[in-house]
């Protein structure tokens, strides 16, 4: 079914599959959000115990989600991982150090003799939940803003920043933007919290806590979303494929696309909804509006960053070298053979589905998590 | 392409990649096979309802949680160390590379840390069926992750399937199928994973071993060891099967490798195998630093032709054929092969500025000549070796490989014989009297990982300087970072993953000393 499309039509099915992806990610940072907010939420320890099992059980999705994409990316354009990782070392490192602290807090916490104690368990999965939506945020905001690199004939690619990587906060836009995906995080683990925790102390306060981030997200998210539509973008020339600096590009993009227009757009109104229908109806079904509404936002921010020829991963060092979908993708029967792999998507998708809902079908409450049943407590 | 290279950015570099590596090596094998020694309990627990099989998976099903935790923490860094530090090695493979790892990603991963989560919260949530399924596909994913990852290594030890395309400067896959299914990977695959069974098997054994010397828990004790000892002895055949056909692959494949974990410097008709030697610290050519005499070793006459050849007469080359050539054996001298990576790198170099500097004709006429069979065969073939200066670099450490090898040969010989006494043991209800054998057993655990470790030392280093066998070497694939971020990353890294790993036996031997009939915590 994919042998009859030109290699131009698989680097945009690729460059959908890795906003869709991304997404994805972002949705699952809820995780990330709910465990930024342990000490606001838990005032003891059986709520903190209560918060960290709802999203405890969700952790390796996020986890999952994010190794994927990092090997999506790389199947797909290895220009932009050879670039991009290669060069923001520190900013990547210090992304990784973060998720590498949160994988074994959970399972770690609150077992007996666990050499760090449960207070650095927790500080861990704390600084994961600070940390890793701002640096993913600040990442993803220079594909819009640009980095300082440059790519020699033989596609070698050099950095020419010293602080490799970090250099991208920077970036007004860049903060703005990792500050907006934290916020919109712990909307959502708020929101998870409210959806997943049979508590009514917890959902009062979830409730209370989800009205003070969305006012700073909405702060972050216009002031990014503004300055991004009305700044310059990095434009190519399909056939001479030679970049330039294009007034009001993505603005232009969002036009030229209008069904990314409309999906971003409700995407907005969803995230919205979700969160109000929670405040005013205390309606438990938030997280799926909101986490709709972020994905379909995320995956058109995405389209809007790589399409109608858009460089993905433009270069302030050399404009000459940023990338766009074409000149760093894979072959075309690599991305061919992917795709058929792609085809599986769905079933995995819908296994995820009926698992989560498997392992959701009864609320958390405190009995659980002080043993009195029999599932795995953190 | 990196042209000047700091030589502590690549040691460094390399370290922290073997760093890494090995840490989360030590987490990876038991999650291999203890997830499938969980199912084959659960399984019987299923069919029987026996709650002392639901007390047995439960525990074991606990420690592989705590296990399992540690191995994802140290493993998500491995894969994007690939672009961190091995920068341009991400765009030279990355057309081949990345496919195995994002079908690593989206087909076993998230099956993996799906029916984990059922696992281990389901108990209370969903039908016997449905956990013991996802017990099941829990054990899939995890082995499946291996599948993919090993492919990808094997690739890298066997480059096949693949074109090197001289307008993007990389190597591009034309066969899906001959890089998912090259012998090295199908090979790699069923020694890897079957390494990791033995392991899990003598894990389980070794701490069922502690809990009949403290007399605790014996019927869980000796239920444990029943399944673990049958799933790891067939496991150690595959391991051994595997193991015979590995050594044939790499002489194929990887010639030099073979000679350094034999330590055979001078090729002959006829070679014998290298039961034990020991080095002496003198050399043995003053010319080449890496070449030492042996104080002793035991050789089994003609059986490394017989092995590699099925042939007890057959040719073997050593370390000194494969660096000076050997013409009768139609092997090309080192340093030819330094000559003929540099004329096409010279080639590649010299179309891409024809490219730049707008002569079409020639440009098109190098193509011509850097795609043609004759230039693919006997220049493109050695291009790796371009990027080298001096032929004794073609060389591995051989001491570490050589005793490596060995020592995973010698203990993989002794696990075989371990798991056949302990069937014998609990098949005739001694194994509770038979204390000694129980204190061997808790001492095998540390040498099932040290055998572990051996083998990956033998397939890694065994193989430099080739990050690509014989297409690129380390010293052209390494990011153009500084060498002192590295060290600063590498510092981090043994610190964070140390810390982690004593908070990890702590747990686990907490857990294990609190026991299954308590439910530890």
């Amino acid at each position: 079914m994919f042998e009859q499309l030109t290699h131009l039509t698989l680097q945009h099915y690729w460059w959908a599959i890795i906003s869709l992806l991304a997404a994805l990610l972002v949705f699952l940072l809820f995780v990330q959000g709910g465990q930024s907010l342990i000490y606001e939420m838990g005032k003891s320890k059986n709520e903190r115990t209560m918060i960290l099992n709802a999203l405890g059980r969700k952790w390796e999705f996020t986890f999952t989600t994010l190794v994927t994409f990092g090997g999506a990316f790389f199947a797909s354009f290895p220009l932009f991982y050879s670039t991009s990782f290669g060069g923001a070392y520190w900013a990547w490192m210090a992304l990784l150090f973060c998720f590498i602290i949160q994988a074994v807090s959970y399972e770690y916490r609150s077992k007996p003799k666990n050499f760090l104690g449960q207070k650095t368990f927790d500080a861990f999965l704390f600084a994961n939940g600070l940390l890793g939506p701002i640096l993913i945020g600040v990442v993803v905001g220079t594909f819009f803003t640009g980095s300082e690199f440059s790519i020699s004939s033989m596609n070698a690619s050099a950095w020419h920043h010293p602080a490799r990587g970090l250099e991208a906060v920077l970036n007004i836009n860049n903060v703005a933007l990792g500050l907006a995906v934290f916020f919109l995080a712990r909307i959502q683990g708020l929101l998870y919290f409210m959806n997943s925790i049979g508590n009514d102390i917890l959902f009062t306060r979830a409730k209370k806590h989800l009205i003070y981030n969305t006012v700073p997200f909405l702060i972050f998210f216009l002031f990014f979303v503004i300055r991004i539509l009305l700044k310059d973008g990095y434009a190519y020339n399909p056939e001479t494929m030679v970049v330039s600096m294009e007034p009001y590009k993505y603005f232009t993009n969002l036009v030229q696309m209008p069904v990314v227009l409309i999906l971003f757009l409700a995407g907005v109104l969803a995230v919205l909804w979700g969160i109000i229908s929670s405040v005013i109806k205390d309606n438990t079904k938030g997280i799926w509006w909101t986490g709709g509404g972020t994905i379909l936002v995320v995956f058109n921010l995405f389209l809007i960053a790589g399409f109608n020829n858009t460089c993905y991963y433009p270069s302030n060092y050399d404009l000459q070298s940023s990338l766009n979908i074409v000149n760093s993708s894979s072959s075309m029967y690599t991305l061919k053979t992917m795709s058929y792999v792609s085809l599986a998507v769905p079933f995995v998708a819908a296994y995820i589905w009926y698992a989560w809902k498997a392992i959701n079908v009864k609320k958390i409450t405190e009995e659980e998590v002080t043993g009195k049943t029999e599932g795995h407590i953190y | 392409m990196n042209e000047i290279v700091d030589l502590s950015l690549i040691d460094w570099s390399r370290g922290q990649f073997a760093l890494t590596a090995l840490y989360h090596w030590l987490f990876v094998p038991l999650t291999l096979g203890i997830t499938f020694i969980l199912a084959i309990m659960e399984t019987i627990y299923y069919k029987t309802g026996d709650p002392e099989w639901k007390k047995i998976t439960r525990f074991w099903m606990k420690v592989f949680g705590i296990n399992f935790a540690i191995g994802v923490a140290t493993g998500i860094i491995l894969e994007f160390q690939f672009g961190t530090n091995w920068s341009y090695y991400s765009w030279f493979v990355g057309d081949i590379f990345g496919a195995p790892l994002a079908i690593e990603g989206i087909m076993a991963f998230f099956m993996e840390s799906t029916f984990i989560a059922v696992m281990f919260f389901g108990w209370d949530k969903v039908s016997k069926r449905f956990h013991l399924v996802s017990t099941w596909l829990t054990a899939i994913g995890a082995n499946l992750s291996a599948l993919w990852i090993l492919v990808a290594n094997a690739w890298m030890q066997n480059p096949v399937g693949m074109q090197f395309n001289p307008d993007t400067a990389r190597n591009e896959m034309v066969n899906f199928w001959d890089v998912f299914l090259s012998p090295l990977a199908i090979n790699k695959f069923l020694h890897t994973i079957s390494s990791g069974f033995v392991l899990a098997g003598i894990f389980i054994i070794g701490i069922s071993a502690w809990f009949l010397l403290k007399k605790r828990e014996v019927p869980f004790a000796k239920k444990s060891i029943l399944v673990a000892a049958i799933f790891g002895f067939i496991s150690s055949l595959f391991l051994v099967t595997t193991g015979d056909g590995s050594a044939r692959l790499v002489a194929q494949h990887q010639p030099m490798k073979l000679a350094a974990m034999e330590g055979l410097y001078e090729g002959k008709n006829g070679a014998g195998l290298t039961a034990l030697g020991i080095f002496s610290p003198t050399k043995t050519d003053p010319e080449n630093d890496k070449l030492h005499d042996f104080i002793f070793k035991i050789e089994i006459p003609n059986a490394l032709s017989y092995m590699i050849h099925l042939d007890v007469n057959a040719f073997v080359p050593g370390v000194k054929d494969l660096l000076n050539g050997n013409e009768k054996e139609g092997i090309l001298a080192t340093t030819d092969k330094i000559s003929r990576g540099k004329m096409a790198i010279e080639t590649l170099r010299n179309y891409k500025n024809a490219l730049k500097e707008g002569r079409k004709d020639e440009a098109f006429q190098l193509k011509e000549k850097f795609m043609s069979k004759d230039f693919q065969a006997n220049y493109f073939k050695y291009f790796g070796y371009g990027f080298l200066t001096n032929a004794n670099d073609t060389i591995p450490s051989i001491p570490l490989v050589f005793y490596s090898f060995h020592i995973m040969v010698i203990l993989g010989s002794w696990f075989l014989l371990f798991f056949i006494l302990s069937i014998y043991f609990v098949v005739n209800n001694e194994i509770a009297r038979r204390r000694l054998f129980l204190k061997i057993a808790i001492l095998t655990i540390p040498l099932v990982y040290i055998a572990q470790m051996a083998g990956w030392t033998v397939a890694e280093v065994g193989r430099q300087p080739w990050v690509v066998q014989d297409l690129l070497p380390t010293v052209a694939a390494v990011s153009s970072i500084s060498a002192g971020s590295v060290i600063v990353t590498f510092w981090l890294f043994a610190l964070i993953f140390t810390i982690l790993l004593i908070a990890e036996v702590k747990i686990m031997t907490t857990q294990i000393k609190i026991g299954p009939k308590d439910g530890g915590h």
